[in-house]
């Protein structure tokens, strides 16, 4: 008989092991995937992991990499905080486009003044856009104890229409010919979040990223913020007990997650994406929910996270050009990598013993 | 210009706008009494949406697709019940997993199923009542699955009002150690509330793309199953007021589409933001009475259970 024995803390080992073990079950159970849609699960597996790396493009897609990641990173670093505290902001999509809106809204303000302050004016701006997003769902959460999972998640599809009304409203370019969509950043030089060095695929969101995932471990280890966050998610009564005020913690959770939700959205508003349109939105904001979890919640885990469902973005693309593969494939492909990890977390919260239970029973 | 909403009209398509939310929030209900948190609705839905409508479309059977539609929901049910009630996993983040899984997966089996029209669903030929001046057109002349989710409705409260099963999936809702030591099997109960909690959802899917739109798109649920969940809050684990959420909220959804086409001076965008806006605003106002929400939602909403003994 197999049974699950509780372990008093969880397993060290397994905590780290169980993303490796959760990517190689979804690279099987992908292949599977693939194969039921006549797709050769080898190539499609190589193309996704091992092409965008060292493959003929390579060159193309290795600068891609930061790109992709830069948001993920940014987005699911802020979002561990929360997870961790046991505040589920799942709205990150929402304060990533309103952070995107207030930064290009900044920009397009000062259009064409040429000046060193715009750049610095749209990080601010993207900042308090997303911060201002995710502060909704902490104030109703504090004051009238409204569910932040429901209230952010409702939020994300507000901001999607807010979204397609500037697109086609008060952003659009007044020489766009009538087309929805605001004037290109990339052709505003002052507002341009251009690649810090050519063909690298590093700009200012990536840097923001790195310092993002820096600043985290520091205050998540050394702290006394990270303590009553890893002990509110822990042992809620006990945090009250030390003192932990739940309300100052939601704000600063969702707060924080917000304002970096926000700082993503404008750097690619400003770079990669360099404008306004009604699908900006690319569900970075979901995705990142995975990155933070494969990450363990974990800065530096989110940074590798991050880096590999960049890769899986970017061979995905390449799998579609290749491979004729759908582009939905990858979605369904980085959902089942949570699922795979949730269940393999098993591991390490529990001891698998085989035979009878020893002692009265 | 607002006068030329046409009332009947307007109760009858709320009729039909409410179903889908209808259909899953009920079931979500049942499984939040049995102290579950799936936040998967989302996920059951829209994969109950593409696969009632293929099934419907392969077979040329409405009767089927509804079928296909709350099997499939069931059986994505049963990974998250594997996940949670087997493996331990933490619920939020599982339900969560399993809307973004099921949003992948949609998308992917529906390749190729853009722009068909489904099989019609037959509308309930109730006799003489259709016949009856304004009441007719406005409560009687719709498609059977409209009545029989008004009969779930009925049925999921007289289950858990009057039945010895529906007592002891409340009590495994409120206090699943007691419900153990009575021998009462936790895992079991959960799992098959679980089920029939994707199952509505799946229906609730597939009358939105068999019925409702009814073509598929991706994401076509909008947010259907999270506005759901919030309409269980709301409705305080109630089913009658389940359903007086669900066709509140499908009122709001109907009015927003017809002042739409009614050309009313406010941007399209922010008539399409009023349904979600006024399920925030609804949340609030009902959690703000801290002591009824903490009365009324079952005890262990959330919480895993292990049996150590």
């Amino acid at each position: 008989m197999i049974r699950l024995e509780r372990r008093p803390t969880p397993s060290r080992f397994w905590t780290g092991a169980t993303p490796v073990l959760a990517v190689i079950a979804t690279m099987i159970a992908g292949g599977i995937l693939f194969a039921a849609l006549g797709k050769n699960p080898v190539e499609a597996i190589r193309t996704i992991f091992w092409d965008p790396l060292f493959g003929q493009f390579a060159s193309y897609s290795r600068p891609q990499l930061l790109v992709k990641a830069a948001p993920l990173i940014l987005i699911a670093v802020g979002l561990s905080f929360g997870f961790r505290a046991g505040i589920w902001n799942i709205g990150a999509e929402g304060q990533y486009i309103i952070g995107a809106i207030f930064g290009a809204a900044m920009a397009l303000a000062f259009y064409p003044m040429d000046a060193v302050i715009v750049f610095p004016l749209m990080v601010l701006a993207g900042a308090a856009g997303g911060l201002a997003w995710a502060m909704i769902p902490a104030v109703l959460k504090i004051r009238f104890n409204t569910s932040e999972i429901l209230v952010s998640l409702m939020l994300v599809y507000v901001a999607g229409h807010i979204l397609s009304a500037m697109a086609f409203g008060a952003l659009r370019n007044p020489e766009g010919m009538g087309f929805p969509g605001s004037r290109n950043l990339q052709q505003y030089p002052a507002a341009h979040n251009a690649e810090l060095i050519a063909g690298s695929g590093l700009h200012w969101g990536t840097v923001t990223a790195f310092l993002a995932v820096i600043v985290a471990y520091v205050v998540m280890q050394r702290h006394i913020l990270g303590f009553q966050i890893r002990v509110a998610g822990e042992a809620p009564r006990a945090a009250r007990f030390a003192g932990v005020n739940p309300a100052r913690l939601t704000a600063i959770c969702l707060g924080t997650s917000g304002a970096l939700a926000g700082l993503a959205g404008l750097f690619e508003v400003s770079g990669p994406s360099g404008q306004i349109t009604p699908d900006f939105a690319s569900g970075y904001g979901f995705t990142a929910i995975i990155v933070a979890f494969l990450g363990r919640l974990n800065p530096l885990g989110i940074l590798l996270a991050g880096l590999l469902m960049a890769l899986t973005y970017i061979g995905g693309e390449l799998a579609q050009l290749t491979l004729a593969l759908p582009a939905a494939a990858i979605q369904a492909f980085q959902g089942m990598l949570l699922f795979f990890l949730l269940a393999f977390d098993m591991l390490s919260n529990f001891r698998i013993r085989i035979g009878r239970p020893e002692g009265a029973q | 210009m607002i006068g030329s909403i046409d009332p009947v009209l307007l109760v009858a398509s709320l009729m039909i706008a409410s179903t889908p939310i209808l259909l899953a929030a009920i079931g979500e209900m049942v499984v939040e009494k049995a102290g579950v948190l799936n936040l998967g609705v989302e996920g059951m839905m829209i994969v109950g949406a593409i696969c009632g409508f293929i099934a419907a479309v392969k077979t040329g059977s409405p009767l089927a697709g509804f079928l296909g539609g709350a099997l499939a929901g069931a059986a994505m049910a049963a990974l998250f019940a594997l996940l949670t009630q087997v493996f331990q996993s933490n619920q939020v983040a599982t339900g969560l997993a399993l809307t973004l899984f099921g949003l992948g997966l949609s998308s992917l089996i529906g390749q190729g199923y853009n722009g068909i029209r489904p099989p019609a669903t037959a509308r309930l030929d109730l006799g003489p009542l259709s016949d009856i001046p304004v009441l007719g057109r406005m409560l009687f002349s719709h498609d059977w699955m409209v009545y029989a989710s008004l009969g779930l409705v009925a049925a999921v409260w007289a289950f858990l009002r009057y039945s010895r099963a529906g007592l002891i999936l409340r009590a495994v809702g409120e206090s699943h150690d007691a419900a153990h030591a009575l021998g009462y099997r936790v895992v079991r109960i959960r799992v098959l509330a679980l089920m029939f909690g994707g199952a509505c959802a799946g229906l609730g899917g597939a009358y939105l793309s068999l019925v409702r739109v009814p073509q598929w798109t991706e994401g076509m649920t909008a947010g259907a199953g999270w506005i759901a969940l919030a309409i269980v809050v709301f409705a305080s684990w109630k089913a009658g007021r389940v359903l007086l959420g669900a066709y509140l909220f499908g009122g709001v959804t109907v009015l927003q589409l017809n002042l739409q086409a009614a050309g009313v001076a406010i941007p399209v965008q922010y008539l399409s933001m009023a349904p979600y806006l006024i399920t925030i605003l609804v949340l609030v106002v009902i959690s703000a009475d801290r002591s009824r929400v903490a009365l009324n939602a079952p005890a262990m909403l959330g919480r895993n259970f292990h049996a150590s003994r």
